[in-house]
């Protein structure tokens, strides 16, 4: 009972110190019903299955922890000089200043703050109902929170091909931010979207995006979290994939004291392909936690997992993925890779892959390692007269290709390995021999 | 050029001395060869003058044109213009041979204060070496030495060779796991490669490898010190009696 009670008095310190939003239109309902899912589970703790490598101590707290704001002019922002629709929100809320004219061929971009109050609305269909489907069979207590708390966001319809990649851009201002997004992206049958977020966000973000990418329509998201060493932030990618459409997922997390990234994906429709790709880079008080689950629920899907991690200086790496075939998907094609790379002995990779499989003609494949730096290649560099850290970068570089390859876009491809070249060259002098 | 003072070597492991003295001397452009049975210390001499951890010198000096080796880094050493074949080279998957070669010749440039080489004129100069060495433009673009065969992985060793210009050349057992087509392919990738001002250090368990890249002088070793040295007719003694007779010669 005493569990009970901590649990029950943790989320009511948690829920007094949110501000309520305004009760109207269709989002209080899906906001009404969030809560009382939030309430039925209570906040996540140490004990729980899926909480056991990460603590969340953090993120249950009523207050955001200070984080002061982190300059990153000492080099180009993010997707500079791409063309692109510019979407920004300062500590989480939008800026229509700083933002590009939201008005953009085949898609309709509203936001979340203004569209609510209405009594039916698209994203009704949307918004909460990818995140309560993914609330079984793993509690997502913090996507819960979300939807019942959120302030903003965006809500985008793609009809047909986007011009140019949506790119959201989340700017930390205040110390103590605690910044709430959710974000509903809905694709027509055949439509095309890139969707890029990169940016510190706030003090403490929670973010959660659902998805829903119809017949034969693609999404691409290539994200970048970093460099902000303070960020204390939980995401959650939620999506549904109908008969042969395709989602690509890209994260680059560099730095962060706490990072947890979710995905759950639905792949609903036959010959659904989906990719979900990861490089985290962190250096002493860093802890990145990837927790995906991918469900096969059609036939001939495909769905790829590669996550990748260089931790050094007692840097923490967490990898829960799963995969789940249904007696329904046959001809499943699934693979999962969760590697790290540890440069010292003080850093740690926690792993937990399962399969979950009860159709009988099915390819899945997995695989999970954590390993230092191959010496005898490091000596073989250096006896061709490339320096140590050099010859280390160019190793760790490799070590990182495969979740990079994922990327379809070669130009944002070749800026995220150069930023990784930049990240292992400062933090190389660190490593040292 | 080369110039070993009784070096002294053992195993920082294992606490196992492997080189009990060893002396030697190469002189500009010339060849030599040391032979021996296995176990006698012929690697760990090439591993020791490339600088790769895990061994203790207890004594002795190893100079190039005067420069002391063993204290330098192994990419310092490489700068100073050693280069070592391996005997195993080492395959490193995700990193392209073309960017490794391209890295590790621009490294040298640059340690060297020289300017670095331009990606065109890199290509020229990688396309033009590696067709003497029968090295296809695939092999090139495929990851360092993944899946190449022994032969593959041997020419892909001159080819660096060849990218990187050293002056004294230590070549460890890169007969081994050759066939004769491909020992004669590799053998004709060294002697292109001589000249006045480079010397070779032939390592070598067979005499054969040495009726291809003929030797100016050929030292036997064993039990960690060269212990005897002579001319080319040295190896054929070799071929024909083996170790036994010059062991029990020394005593």
């Amino acid at each position: 009972m005493a569990l009970v009670k901590a649990r029950e008095d943790a989320l009511a310190a948690r829920l007094l110190a949110l501000a309520a939003p305004d009760a109207a239109g269709w989002l209080a309902t899906a906001r009404a019903g969030a809560l009382a899912r939030l309430q039925a589970m209570g906040l996540p703790a140490r004990r729980d299955e899926y909480w056991r490598y990460t603590d969340p101590a953090v993120l249950n707290a009523p207050d955001a922890p200070v984080a002061a704001r982190f300059d990153a002019s000492d080099e180009s922002a993010p997707f500079d000089g791409m063309d692109r629709l510019r979407i920004v929100f300062v500590d989480g809320v939008f800026d229509a200043d700083a933002s590009d004219d939201l008005t953009l061929a085949g898609v309709r971009i509203e936001r979340l703050a203004t569209s609510g109050t209405a009594d039916i609305h698209w994203a009704q269909s949307l918004y909460g109902v990818l995140e309560s489907n993914g609330q079984m069979p793993v509690a997502r207590p913090f996507a819960a929170l979300n939807s019942a708390f959120a302030t903003d966001g965006v809500l985008v319809h793609v009809t047909g091909k986007t011009a140019k990649p949506i790119s959201l851009i989340y700017v930390h201002e205040s110390d103590t931010s605690d910044a709430i997004l959710h974000h509903c992206i809905k694709l027509d049958p055949g439509a095309e979207l890139t969707l890029l977020e990169n940016g510190p966000a706030a003090a403490r973000f929670c973010k959660v995006m659902e998805v829903d990418v119809a017949e034969g329509a693609s999404f691409h998201h290539v994200r970048l979290q970093g460099r902000d060493h303070a960020r204390h932030a939980v995401t959650h990618l939620f999506a549904r994939l109908a008969a042969r459409a395709e989602l690509r997922s890209f994260t680059l997390t560099a730095n962060g004291r706490l990072t947890r990234n979710e995905a759950v994906i639905d792949l609903a429709g036959a010959e659904a392909r989906a990719h979900l790709a990861g490089a985290a880079v962190g250096d002493g008080d860093f802890h990145h936690d990837d927790t995906v689950f991918v469900t096969h629920a059609a036939q001939a899907c495909e769905s790829r997992q590669v996550f990748k991690k260089v931790l050094m200086n007692g840097a923490v790496g967490v990898f829960q993925g799963k995969i789940l075939v249904k007696q329904s998907a046959q001809k499943t094609d699934g693979y999962q890779i969760s590697q790290s790379l540890l440069l010292d002995e003080d850093s740690q990779f926690l792993a937990k892959p399962e399969l979950e499989i009860y159709a009988d003609d099915v390819k899945c494949s997995h695989g999970s390692t954590s390993g230092a730096i191959d010496e005898t290649a490091l000596f073989y560099l250096q006896s061709r007269g490339v320096p140590r850290a050099a010859a280390q970068g160019l190793l760790v570089l490799a070590f990182l290709a495969e979740a990079i390859q994922e990327i379809a876009d070669d130009t944002i491809a070749d800026d995220i390995r150069d930023r990784l070249e930049r990240w292992l060259n400062r933090h190389a002098a660190k490593a040292g021999k | 050029m080369l110039k070993i003072n009784n070096l002294h070597v053992k195993l920082e492991a294992e606490d196992k001395v492997i080189l009990r003295g060893v002396d030697l001397k190469i002189g500009p452009g010339e060849v030599h060869a040391i032979m021996g049975p296995n176990g006698s210390g012929k690697s760990t001499l090439s591993y020791v003058l490339s600088g790769r951890d895990g061994y203790e010198v207890t004594a002795g000096s190893a100079t190039l044109d005067g420069q002391e080796l063993l204290e330098m880094e192994p990419e310092a050493r490489a700068a100073a213009g050693l280069f070592l074949a391996f005997q195993y080279p080492v395959e490193i998957p995700g990193v392209g041979n073309m960017t490794f070669l391209r890295t590790a010749v621009n490294a040298q440039k640059k340690s060297r204060g020289e300017a670095e080489l331009s990606a065109g004129d890199f290509l020229k100069l990688v396309r033009e070496k590696a067709k003497t060495l029968k090295i296809d433009a695939e092999m090139l673009k495929r990851p360092v030495n993944v899946g190449f065969s022994g032969g593959e992985k041997k020419r892909n060793e001159i080819l660096q060779m060849a990218m990187l210009e050293p002056r004294m050349c230590i070549l460890d057992e890169t007969d081994s796991g050759l066939d004769v087509d491909a020992m004669k392919l590799v053998s004709e990738g060294v002697n292109a490669l001589r000249s006045a001002g480079r010397s070779f250090l032939v390592i070598t368990h067979y005499q054969r490898l040495l009726d291809h890249i003929k030797p100016d002088v050929v030292h036997i070793m064993a039990a960690g010190r060269i212990i005897k040295t002579g001319g080319p007719e040295l190896a054929l003694e070799v071929e024909a009696n083996g170790y036994a007779d010059i062991l029990s010669e020394v005593g």
